[in-house]
């Protein structure tokens, strides 16, 4: 169940950045922009964890799931350090994921060459 | 505004109707099977570290430095931008594309040196992804803390 509701959740999700993408003239740049800001906001207006609820993977995986995981810390360290919780929450939190994303990024970079068209 | 004459606007009318149009519906179609698929894998994944013992809170971290790790990998190898030629949004929305944007221009760019190049360039996308979400995320912790005072 939890396989199907992935699925469709985070189908879902991925379908709204597809229209908005043939539908107006925002660039993948802009829609990642645009969905990491909307998970963050929706999250801190407790809208986005029971999607987290229903869907899993399907809310975590797309990119407003990182929004999402960025106020999950900040709130976390907030009720836990205070104000210098409001600086290092949201760090934090995503910590391995930006991690990997630079030195898987830039290994992936050295090792390889882009593919000729 | 120059006035047309009839066949120009003849012209206009014509041309109008022969621009292609995007597919919207395929486009959406293969965004939500592509998008969906690659949120299940990570669903796969998730389950794993929940069997091994993790609450599903701990398990979202390493579910992704494992999508990460595979966006990079399959982008490196070649075939990320080719499910992305069909995918559109369904490969662009999810981590993994995340990922595929700081190893795409990466790659690109290395003929520019390892600073100017590889390094800088790893952020053309998202650096603005960073700067948002972490701009957006700690303003609401603001928030949060003065309602909470």
């Amino acid at each position: 169940m939890d396989y199907v509701m992935a699925f469709i959740v985070g189908g879902l999700i991925c379908l709204v950045g597809q229209i908005l993408m043939d539908t107006t003239k925002l660039f993948p740049a802009h829609i990642l922009v645009l969905f990491v800001t909307l998970g963050a906001v929706l999250s801190g207006l407790g809208l986005y964890q029971p999607l987290v609820d229903i869907g899993k993977a399907g809310a975590t995986i797309p990119i407003t799931g990182f929004g999402h995981n960025l106020v999950t810390g900040v709130i976390q360290d907030v009720d836990q350090y205070g104000l210098l919780g409001v600086f290092t929450g949201a760090l934090r939190s995503a910590a391995g994921g930006i991690t990997a994303a630079i030195v898987f990024g830039f290994l992936m970079a050295l090792l390889f060459n882009p593919k000729s068209k | 505004m120059p006035v047309l004459t009839k066949e120009q606007q003849d012209y206009k009318r014509f041309a109008k109707n022969k621009k292609p149009k995007p597919p919207l519906l395929k486009n959406m179609i293969m965004a939500f099977i592509v998008g969906g698929i690659i949120c299940t894998i990570g669903q796969i994944i998730l389950n794993f570290f929940v069997s091994r013992g993790l609450t599903p809170g701990q398990a979202g971290g390493p579910t992704a430095i494992i999508m990460v790790f595979l966006g990079s990998f399959l982008t490196g190898i070649g075939v990320y931008d080719k499910i992305g030629k069909y995918a559109g949004a369904g490969s662009i929305v999810p981590i993994t594309g995340f990922a595929n944007s700081i190893v795409s221009p990466a790659m690109e760019f290395k003929r520019e040196g390892f600073v100017f190049g590889v390094a800088a360039k790893m952020f053309v996308v998202a650096g603005p992804v960073l700067v948002y979400g972490i701009s957006s995320a700690t303003l609401i912790g603001l928030i949060y803390y003065l309602l909470n005072m």
